[in-house]
């Protein structure tokens, strides 16, 4: 296999991705990078200069940053919270013989193709709307006072529709990771006296903490970049309430056109990913070896 | 492993399996219902479940709208053309990296990878400009390109462990026996890697069916596929449950049975092999 | 014809060398085994005649043509793979047909040579079923009918039975011994395991870390080892060596005997020692002795002896039988 014929050919066969995909990293980056130091703002053409770090300056000082990571850090965690203790449960259960196992797991991974958009208008229009949603309806059945969701407790709803999209993904890796437990281990475990807790404590978890960690670190990668679900309910309102990171961006680039300030902010968020990037690729990287 | 059960044991599991499960699923299901009912009998209080009119209106009237087809296309051709010129990159890039791996091979992956990490706001301003100078904007084309370079990585991840699975020897064998490198890949590997190359595809075409940053910010009317047209009910036809949930019905119902057969491939294809 | 030259040829992975030089003559139809331990480049050393890794240095020459750089296919060689490497999506009648298809033969001659290989190798009612639904020995067996279908220059075989039970690896030991006296073709084999080494070869090449120990027929190793590697390699069980005083007596650093040379007394004796494990194989019993001031050293005695753990027995060796090597492991 690994004569000098067949390198030359792999090389060849790689560059296409390789090359391609160089560009789309680095050229849009470049120029990111490159308009975070102009001021530049699309209604004011031809204005542009070198303002050096003035716009990171106002990006970092802005009241609305602070706001927006605190949200921001608010729907990574309390997204990963439900979905990683759901996730563990559920998959705890789906590994148990029942009747109709295949369909339940159908069931349960299905609102993770359901698209951004349509999850979100379902939930906000017909799941919580205070009227005439089927939350309101619930609570009334039982006489309590409806929660208007979106005015209430915005973050919070825009967490719950989120966490229902990863849910399955938590659940389904899971789930893999808990089948591929060697049955003998478990036995070998009840012969030496291990309870069903134990059990879970000594031996399940520590199995599953693999696949815990690239769960949560693949699910904040995506969460950092929740966009359509806030742009469909909340358009990052009321307020600032449900704006986070990634949509203050995207209100500053095209609703504001000011592409100096955006792409100043674009940094700061491909920073904030790469922290996190930093430690998937490694984890990864290590099972590349194995 | 032949573990005893008991069947009460089984039978508590059957019913907290089964009620975490329709849970999980009910908007989905409440979507379906809806938009088989009319609008008053959508916001209904107390809603109905089952035992009403059933109509087919909705739909009607979803795809009455002049433009519904034109998403539909869109969503079609973007998803699918993104997910076959993807292949088209990353079948010979996968091949070469399973099959003539370097020391640099592992490093090239990971960079890779490292490309799906960086956020799409952090690109959103110089992509929208080039776009928008080059008039891609609110072009199908445009948003080919785009998701192609997106799920690219993810293709070559998801074919690089299929390939490896097939074991070395194989394709050794392949040489003594006289075959050429072409041969050889129409013999011997695209068979053995049909399988790996489908369940790809299938799971691209999902990802792109429902990418939703840069479909939504680089098309308007032209080029918008189901997820943007989706985003349109947002306000004020979002009063329309009984039309929204038609509309949302058909968005998502081819993606979710390709979706449900692509499940074990999931897991696969969005850890990057980290968790089999 | 199928003479198989080795000249010089060495490999190395970067900085380290793999294979330092090997110089190696193959003669037209010879079954020539390889065998060392693991890692000892002998199957490295395979598959650079097969033409699947590039030499670093030296030159392989086949028939008389230097055929260090050619492709794979060129070089008119079969191999047998380990692993088998059956194409899994073909039938039995596929995979043997396939590298006559690839070598561009018409649809009849491909068939008279598949039925007539599926007969040789008792295939004839397999071939329409897939490699996976194939027993161990059968898959193995149309791993060879693969290679022979070509009518190659030479066999290749990369440890072919270390993936079948111990009885079925018996028989398949038989079973290419047997082609190759009706096919009268060279054949290379490449084991770690000494009995496939001693009961298939005409030759066997010892190797020891890339290089070669012993190049001679099965019993000429076994007879004189030219080094204390091959002696302990070769034979089973491993001959007893010996070192310290006992050996100085001799004039040597190192003396082996191997187990069937030494005799077992209860009564007299050169060497008194105690009886520990004693293996009962039905046709011969292996005892293992501690004797005093030399050590363990196992015996091989017939069927019928019996001793109890912890008797006292006196042991002789043959003095024709002994092997004396210097303090480089050389023999002397």
């Amino acid at each position: 296999m690994a004569t000098l014929q067949t390198r030359a050919t792999a090389r060849l066969m790689m560059s296409p991705a390789v090359i391609l995909l160089f560009l789309w990293m680095i050229v849009p980056l470049v120029m990111t990078l490159y308009f975070s130091f102009l001021r530049y703002n699309l209604l004011m053409p031809g204005t542009e200069e070198f303002i050096g770090f003035l716009n990171y300056q106002y990006f970092l000082t802005d009241p609305a940053f602070f706001t927006a990571l605190g949200n921001t850090l608010m729907l990574v965690g309390g997204t990963l919270l439900i979905t990683v203790i759901g996730g563990i449960l559920l998959a705890i259960v789906l590994d148990q013989p029942f009747w109709g196992q295949g369909i339940v797991r159908l069931l349960v991974i299905a609102p993770f193709f359901v698209m951004p958009t349509v999850s979100a208008l379902v939930w906000k229009n017909m799941l919580m709307h205070p009227v005439n949603g089927l939350f309101a309806w619930i609570a009334r059945s039982f006489g309590f006072q409806p929660i208007d969701w979106f005015a209430q407790l915005p973050l919070f709803s825009i967490i719950l529709i989120v966490a229902w999209q990863w849910l399955p993904f938590a659940t389904l890796i899971l789930l893999t990771a808990l089948q591929s437990l060697d049955g003998e281990q478990i036995e070998a475990a009840e012969m030496d006296g291990a309870g069903a807790l134990s059990r879970f404590y000594y031996l399940v978890l520590p199995h599953m903490s693999r696949a815990i960690t690239v769960v949560i670190l693949i699910q904040t990668i995506f969460l950092l970049s929740v966009f359509a679900e806030i742009l469909v309910t909340t358009n990052g309102g009321p307020g600032l309430q449900t704006t986070n990171i990634t949509y203050l961006i995207y209100a500053q680039a095209l609703l504001q056109f000011d592409v100096g300030g955006a792409s100043a902010g674009g940094i700061v968020a491909v920073i904030l990913a790469n922290i996190v990037a930093f430690f998937l690729i490694r984890l990864i990287g290590k099972n590349l070896e194995r | 492993m032949a573990r005893s059960v008991t069947t009460q044991r089984k039978l508590t599991f059957t019913i907290l399996g089964w009620a975490i499960g329709l849970l999980i699923f009910f908007p989905i299901l409440w979507t379906f219902l809806t938009s088989f009912k009319t609008e008053g009998t959508a916001v209904a209080t107390p809603p109905q479940f089952l035992f009403f009119d059933w109509t087919l209106e909705n739909y009607h009237e979803v795809q009455s709208r002049s433009d519904y087809m034109k998403h539909v296309t869109n969503s079609v051709v973007i998803s699918v053309g993104s997910t076959l010129i993807g292949l088209a990159l990353a079948i010979p890039a996968a091949w070469a990296m399973a099959f003539s791996p370097t020391k640099r091979t592992k490093d090239v992956l990971m960079w890779m990878l490292s490309t799906k990490m960086m956020p799409p706001v952090g690109v959103l301003v110089p992509l929208y400009l080039i776009f928008r100078d080059w008039g891609l904007l609110d072009t199908r084309l445009g948003l080919v390109a785009v998701l192609t370079m997106i799920n690219l990585p993810i293709i070559v991840w998801m074919l690089y462990t299929y390939f490896k699975e097939i074991p070395g020897e194989i394709l050794e064998a392949a040489r003594m026996d006289g075959a050429s490198l072409m041969k050889e890949i129409v013999y011997v590997l695209t068979p053995m890697a049909v399988p790996g190359i489908a369940s790809t595809m299938l799971l691209n075409i999902i990802l792109a069916w429902n990418e939703a940053f840069w479909t939504l910010n680089l098309t308007a009317a032209n080029a918008a596929p189901l997820t943007a047209f989706i985003a349109s009910y947002s306000s004020p036809e979002g009063l329309f449950w009984a039309k929204l949930s038609a509309a949302s019905t058909m968005a998502i119902a081819p993606i979710l049975i390709m979706g449900w057969f692509s499940q074990k491939q999931l897991v696969r294809g969005l850890t990057f092999g980290a968790v089999k | 014809m199928g003479s198989i030259t080795l000249e010089k040829v060495s490999k190395s992975f970067g900085t380290t060398a793999v294979i330092p030089e090997i110089d190696l003559e193959i003669v037209d139809g010879e079954f020539v085994v390889f065998v060392g331990p693991s890692g000892c480049g002998k199957s490295t050393l395979l598959r650079m005649i097969a033409g699947l890794e590039d030499l670093s240095g030296g030159r392989i020459i086949i028939d008389g043509k230097d055929m260090s750089s050619e492709a794979p296919a060129k070089r008119g060689l079969s191999m047998v793979f380990q692993s088998y490497a059956l194409y899994p999506h073909m039938s039995v009648y596929g995979n043997i047909a396939f590298p006559l298809k690839m070598n561009g033969q018409d649809k009849a001659a491909i068939d008279k040579k598949v039925k007539d290989a599926a007969h040789i190798l008792n295939l004839t009612n397999y071939l329409d079923r897939r490699p996976g639904q194939l027993s161990g020995g059968q898959r193995q067996r149309v791993a060879i009918g693969r290679a022979i279908v070509r009518q190659p220059k030479a066999f290749l075989f990369d440890e072919p039975l270390s993936n079948l039970d111990a009885a079925l690896r018996g028989n398949m030991r038989l079973e290419i011994s047997d082609l190759h006296h009706q096919l009268k073709t060279t054949m290379i084999y490449v084991t770690h395991d000494q009995v496939e080494a001693m009961t298939m070869a005409d030759k066997i090449v010892v190797l020891n870390a890339g290089r070669i120990e012993q190049v001679g027929s099965p019993l000429d190793l076994y007879r004189s080892p030219r080094n204390v590697f091959v002696a302990g390699f070769i034979g089973s069980p491993r001959m007893n060596l010996i070192e310290g005083q006992e050996a100085a007596k001799h004039n040597a650093v190192t003396l082996g005997v191997r187990p069937e040379h030494v005799r077992i007394s209860k009564t007299e004796g050169a060497w008194k020692g105690t009886v520990g494990v004693t293996e009962h194989l039905g046709s011969d019993t292996f005892i293992h002795v501690q004797v005093d001031g030399i050590g363990k050293i196992t015996v091989r005695t017939d069927g019928d002896f019996s001793t109890d753990f912890g008797q006292q027995v006196f042991l002789t060796p043959e003095p024709a039988r002994l092997h004396r090597f210097d303090a480089n492991g050389q023999a002397i």
